[in-house]
């Protein structure tokens, strides 16, 4: 088990230098100077445009810049914002525990109502449940969740006046009041694990139907047990290994998606905080934002592929 | 011997005995005639895509108001019947919300179905590389998949859009580059069996070249279930590019699109809520028709499913 997690941890290192180079070139190639667009209306010569350039080493060629970047991001610095002149990584560590909020909830959410959906779609096969579960699930996938998200506004804060219509926290109250957080996640979280309860709903349900069909559910049925007990202790089991599987998906499209949910609701988080960034390209931090969302993702990653190694023994440790 | 048993020539011969032998395709479209949901799924895309194609028709002759006109004496009309250009109300510079979503339908079939078209082609020649050379070739698509992949996509597009401010084309080719990983890695997977298959072996052993039998011999065999995952991935791409608009990235205004047209909705919120339902169902409904379509295609085509009943 040890050998498998190390050699994991060392298969991320290619990937995360992957995700470096494909994120300066997408950030540093882009047109636009941005040194103009902060000097812009300033009173700055052009020789104080040259310094600042310096100062940021954008006078350096492209490969020399990428290198410098990386020097320091080995060494856990993210380098200057061009705005808030302050580390750029230290800008994103507020935002981190917003985001995984969302995405943690989002995600029990989806477990806890699209596993069983699938399961009783698959118990109930062909019957109007079936049918109409199927509808339910692909129907979650055709939503535009911003849409969603909109109506939803519109119909319980606007409207009803029920909950709040964006935002973490009411202003001015304590932080560490329970229902008040409650009520501003509902919304979005529902919105984002919609996807997610369609995907597991679908996958559980092919995966119950495989199970069941296979020789040792029905021995056990053969040997005079109950269908309680085949179906919780015999059949789930197996049709739940593909659900960790299916988690890297998930998580991938609970960070990007986010960043939509998080402009809706405007809802503090990592992928808010980079879109403002792109908008006024300061290039820093919107390096820093990619590579700390796909850090997440990759660590998510590395953990999914260890549970899927714990829960199916077959796989994984060779 | 020759009086009590039959010869097989005469079973043969009697026609009512042979069935004729059905093809892959009329077999699909057998099963497919007999899936409703599918056949209206179908339906109501052709419906949608005609009604946005005749845009510049409509507009001119029935609703004779066109999609840039303003009229800031009728701001915030609600939906009527009377004038017809009203039907869905007008926003909040007196324009005419039903005609723009005609035009805004154009945008997003556009650009679904030209990406799609660009990333099944990118996903396809990459799959089959990776999946019929392997050794170096696949292991250098493996990287560059699992580094694209640990990349919320999303985030990637947002911000080229954002940085590069691309035009629409540009802006096209951008999210067909970005979406390819999931057709890249089935056709990758499916070219791992095909390849050890005995007719495969067969074409290589009477000589034919890596092209031939990539493109001639195994890429036919897995054409099917890509019509079933183009459908998918056109439906994935109209949600992208709707999200892109909505926050002001993809295509402009004026030129409507479902998706800026509710970004202008959200800021009239409570002056006129109504203004939001239309964009937001339009996409909706052709996305879902889309997936359907997916799902009743893979569903007549994969030999392995059957009916929905499974």
């Amino acid at each position: 088990m040890r050998t498998f997690i190390l050699r994991r941890l060392l298969f991320a290192i290619p990937t995360l230098i992957g995700i470096s180079i494909i994120t300066f070139v997408i950030v540093r190639l882009a047109p636009g100077d941005p040194i103009r667009l902060f000097t812009f209306g300033s009173r700055a010569t052009n020789e104080d445009i040259e310094a600042l350039r310096h100062l940021y080493g954008l006078d350096q060629p492209l490969p020399i810049q990428y290198l410098d970047w990386m020097l320091k991001l080995v060494h856990g610095d993210f380098g200057q914002s061009f705005i808030y002149h302050t580390d750029a990584a230290a800008l994103f560590i507020q935002y981190i525990p917003n985001t995984l909020q969302l995405a943690v909830v989002a995600l029990t959410i989806q477990l806890l109502v699209g596993v069983p959906l699938g399961v009783i779609a698959a118990l109930k096969r062909g019957t109007w449940v079936d049918g109409f579960i199927r509808v339910f699930g692909v129907a979650g996938h055709a939503v535009p969740a911003f849409w969603l998200g909109l109506v939803l506004i519109l119909f319980f804060a606007v409207q009803l006046k029920w909950l709040p219509s964006q935002g973490i926290l009411t202003v001015g109250k304590d932080p560490w009041d329970f229902l008040d957080r409650l009520k501003h996640m509902l919304l979005p979280a529902y919105v984002l694990s919609l996807t997610g309860i369609a995907n597991y709903s679908r996958l559980l349900r092919t995966e119950t139907l495989e199970v069941l069909s296979q020789d040792f559910v029905r021995t056990a049925h053969a040997k005079g047990l109950n269908e309680r007990t085949v179906m919780f202790v015999h059949a789930l089991r197996n049709a739940l290994i593909p659900v960790v599987t299916a988690l890297g998906g998930i998580l991938a499209g609970l960070i990007g998606g986010a960043l939509v949910i998080e402009q809706v609701f405007s809802w503090p988080g990592i992928g808010r905080f980079t879109f403002a960034a792109a908008i006024a390209k300061d290039y820093p931090v919107i390096q820093a934002g990619v590579m700390i969302s796909a850090l997440l993702l990759v660590v998510s990653y590395i953990l999914r592929d260890i549970a899927y190694a714990v829960v199916d023994p077959r796989i994984g440790v060779k | 011997m020759a009086s009590t048993a039959t010869p097989i020539s005469a079973v043969a011969a009697n026609d009512t005995l042979v069935r004729p032998s059905r093809s892959l395709w009329s077999n699909a479209w057998f099963k497919l005639r007999h899936d409703r949901l599918t056949i209206a799924a179908f339906l109501t895309l052709i419906v949608l895509a005609a009604l946005s194609a005749s845009a510049d028709f409509m507009a001119t002759n029935v609703f004779q108001y066109s999609f840039e006109r303003q009229d800031l004496l009728h701001t915030y009309e609600k939906p009527a019947m009377e004038p017809i250009a009203y039907l869905l109300g007008t926003d909040d510079i007196g324009r005419s919300a039903v005609v723009r979503l005609l035009y805004g339908g154009r945008v997003s079939l556009a650009v679904g179905f030209i990406a799609a078209l660009v990333n099944l082609t990118i996903g396809i020649f990459i799959g089959l590389s990776a999946g019929y050379f392997r050794g170096w070739v696949d292991d250098l698509v493996t990287w560059f998949v699992t580094t694209l992949q640990s990349i919320p996509t999303l985030f990637l597009l947002l911000i080229i859009a954002a940085i590069w401010e691309p035009g629409p084309v540009q802006l096209t080719v951008v999210i067909g580059s970005l979406f390819w990983v999931g057709i890249c890695l089935y056709v990758r997977g499916q070219t791992f069996a095909l390849r050890e298959r005995e007719y495969v072996v067969a074409a290589r052993t009477i000589g034919a070249r890596d092209r031939r039998i990539m493109f001639n011999h195994i890429l036919p065999n897995i054409l099917p279930l890509i019509f079933v995952l183009a459908a998918i991935d056109i439906g994935g791409i109209i949600l992208v590019e709707s999200a892109l608009s909505f926050l002001g990235l993809g295509i402009l205004p004026p030129t409507p699109t479902w998706g800026n047209m509710l970004t202008g909705a959200t800021g009239n919120l409570v002056r006129g809520p109504w203004l939001i339902y239309p964009p937001g169902v339009m996409i909706f409904l052709t996305v879902l028709c889309l997936y359907l379509i997916g799902d009743g295609l893979r569903d007549a085509l994969d030999p392995r499913v059957r009916g929905h009943a499974g």
